[in-house]
């Protein structure tokens, strides 16, 4: 569909994803039209429901921006997102959904170049994979 | 507690294929510790749910309650109001749950969303081991603690078997032998002369789960 | 006598006893239970005959023990308590003796998910020594189990038992041969002995507590015919010991099987000096036709014909 513009929830956590998102916005980096951006105070403030709630509302993809493994300032904030993550693609495999429309991805405070290539490569992959089967389309 | 794990999604799916408006009802007992039927996996089964059903051009509208328990008559009771807007209800909670929603509303098609597994302990959090097997006349006091018939493979009274090898169990290298945490347990306590002690025959057919249905009557507490 | 078996006669005449086994076959076809009788006939004093061993479905140790009676061998029935309530069990023992069945081993019986039904419930109504105790009350009172029920007729059985001294709790092992002995157990055949010295501190053990006077222990022995046979046991069997000299002659010997066979006899020997080993119970799974070879060179033969 050439005029497809997926659209993306971006769970941004006030440790890394966020100031990264400024960053990007400081920088006038470029980023995919029909982004909403999330703001979080942990990547693991991110409940399992919305993950997939955000898809059932309509989005065609779901990407969390997490702390590095160790630098969570939560402790272990990221490592509950990363089970809830792996939960939630379960339930996707289960329902047929692709696994690919949601992701987690790792940065810190100043990445605000991956996190706009990030979301660069979602948008390409998405457009790929086609809108959200799950949804009605009017 | 009662242990369960939900059922997969495909037997699911198959159970609720007739329907169109259903209610999804947890429970937040024993389903909710072992996170099979609580308030959260209502929430996500529904959304995922909702997703699959849209996928086949075959919406599904959910209504999702999660009572405190579904086990008795005032908490089924409850749900009426929610019942009569919906075509059946797909419980998560464990057996009892869906038969007691049967008992009230008899009209309306009640679906289990969960398999119920069995009584356990929570070893911690994600992980769950059977404890009993509700055989109706404890033993306990005589093997310290320790329930030879949920934990030893072959319910054994007057264990160990000749497969007890390093105090683990012949059938799964995981489990541990009941009988070999009998004896330690025996021992720390200095209570081993329990075990010279020859345990007689269960009385599985009078007081346990071959009598039949089992019931128990309180008449002091009948109002 | 508490049954008058060849067995029983034997061992109560202070005369070293030898067993052997046999496994019924995967179906009714009645020639294989007649090839293994015919390799043991003569060379042992009886023949035990396996109950659904490792849970594969095989004949039924009560038709196999009477087939093997029809061809002049006397049997000692197995049996478990997987598979059979006691109203099985006790209806199964009315006919074994009544079929002429007098040794019966019993047994708890290896779980059912090691066999080809594994989706089968799982019946363990009775334990190995509550079933000792099922038969003796049989026997000696005349009544079923609970003591109420009248039995029409004479249950003479000598009864037997297993005991491991090579699983685990070592020190509790003792303890439950014991309680077995309580039960009222006449004899005991132990899993097989590679680990010699173990064994002889059970032994020790078990005369501390005088149970070799109240109990016939009868050693195990089982040939080994490979080296590759000594390693899987030793890994994948739980309750087996094999020490490292034991695999290491077998693997390292020119010819593996007759060193198998020569340890085997070896064993034997040693085990006939231990005060309290009444006879040797000699399992050749799958190679009964070694049994002569083994009872002739341990010096074993020929096998007294008692009255």
């Amino acid at each position: 569909m050439a005029d497809f513009e997926p659209k993306i929830i971006a769970f941004c956590c006030d440790q890394s994803g966020y100031p990264s998102a400024d960053m990007a916005g400081t920088l006038r980096l470029n980023l995919p039209k029909n982004v909403e951006i999330v703001r979080v105070p942990c990547a693991g403030r991110v409940e399992t429901l919305y993950l997939l709630k955000a898809l059932e509302k309509g989005a065609d993809g779901v990407i969390l921006f997490a702390c590095y493994e160790d630098n969570c300032q939560y402790l272990r904030g990221n490592l509950r997102a990363k089970g809830r993550l792996s939960y939630v693609h379960r339930l996707m495999e289960k329902i047929g959904l692709e696994k690919e429309r949601i992701e987690i991805c790792y940065l810190a405070t100043n990445s605000g170049v991956k996190l706009a290539e990030t979301l660069q490569r979602k948008s390409k992959e998405l457009k790929r994979l086609g809108p959200n089967p799950c949804v009605d389309r009017r | 507690m009662i242990k369960a794990e939900q059922k997969p999604m495909e037997e699911i799916l198959r159970s609720i294929d007739p329907y169109k408006k259903i209610l999804l009802s947890g429970c937040g007992a024993c389903v909710t510790v072992c996170h099979a039927g609580g308030e959260k996996e209502v929430g996500l089964l529904a959304s995922a749910l909702r997703m699959a059903r849209k996928k086949i051009g075959k919406p599904l509208e959910i209504l999702e309650a999660t009572p405190a328990r579904q086990c008795e008559p005032e908490y089924a009771q409850d749900l009426s109001e929610l019942i009569e807007k919906v075509e059946a209800v797909l419980s998560l909670a464990c057996g009892v749950g869906v038969q007691t929603l049967v008992r009230y509303f008899p009209k309306m098609p009640v679906l289990p969303g969960v398999n119920t597994t069995f009584l356990g302990e929570t070893l911690s959090h994600g992980v769950w081991e059977e404890r009993c097997q509700a055989c109706g006349n404890c033993i306990l006091e005589k093997t310290g603690g320790i329930c030879p018939i949920s934990r030893c493979a072959k319910q054994l009274l007057n264990g160990p078997c000749g497969g007890s090898s390093k105090g683990k169990c012949e059938i799964k290298k995981e489990a541990d032998c009941a009988w070999q945490l009998i004896y330690d347990r025996l021992s720390s306590l200095g209570q081993l002369y329990k075990l010279e002690e020859i345990i007689p025959a269960k009385r599985w057919g009078v007081e346990s789960r071959d009598s039949g249905l089992r019931r128990i009557i309180r008449e002091d507490l009948k109002i | 006598m508490k049954a008058g078996s060849n067995l029983e006669k034997i061992l109560s005449k202070g005369l070293f006893a030898v067993t052997g086994e046999l496994g019924p076959p995967k179906g009714n076809d009645v020639s294989v239970v007649k090839r293994k009788a015919d390799l043991l006939r003569g060379y042992v004093d009886a023949v035990n005959v396996t109950d659904n061993q490792t849970a594969i479905v095989r004949m039924s140790s009560i038709a196999t023990s009477s087939l093997l009676i029809q061809m002049g061998i006397e049997p000692v029935m197995q049996m478990t308590t997987r598979d059979r309530n006691r109203i099985a069990i006790q209806s199964d023992i009315f006919g074994a003796t009544a079929l002429g069945i007098k040794n019966m081993l019993c047994l708890t019986g290896d779980h059912h998910t090691f066999g080809n039904q594994v989706d089968s419930k799982n019946v363990h109504d009775l334990d190995s020594i509550q079933l000792i105790d099922c038969v003796r009350t049989m026997r000696d009172e005349g009544t079923l189990l609970g003591g109420e029920e009248k039995i029409e007729g004479k249950i003479e059985l000598f009864i037997g038992a297993a005991e491991n001294p090579f699983a685990d709790p070592f020190e509790f092992r003792v303890v439950r041969l014991a309680k077995k002995v309580k039960a009222g157990v006449d004899f005991i055949q132990t899993q097989c002995i590679y680990d010699m010295k173990r064994f002889k501190e059970w032994m020790k053990m078990v005369r501390d507590r005088g149970l070799h006077e109240k109990v016939h222990i009868l050693a195990g022995v089982t040939p080994l015919k490979s080296g590759g046979m000594a390693r899987y046991m030793a890994k994948n069997v739980s309750g087996i010991i094999i020490p490292e000299e034991i695999i290491d002659r077998i693997v390292k010997a020119k010819k593996p099987a007759e060193e198998g066979i020569k340890l085997c006899v070896e064993q034997i020997q040693e085990l006939r000096e231990i005060e309290g080993v009444h006879g040797v119970h000699i399992m050749a799974i799958e190679w009964e036709q070694m049994v002569s070879q083994i009872t002739e060179m341990a010096g074993l033969l020929p096998r007294p014909k008692v009255e």
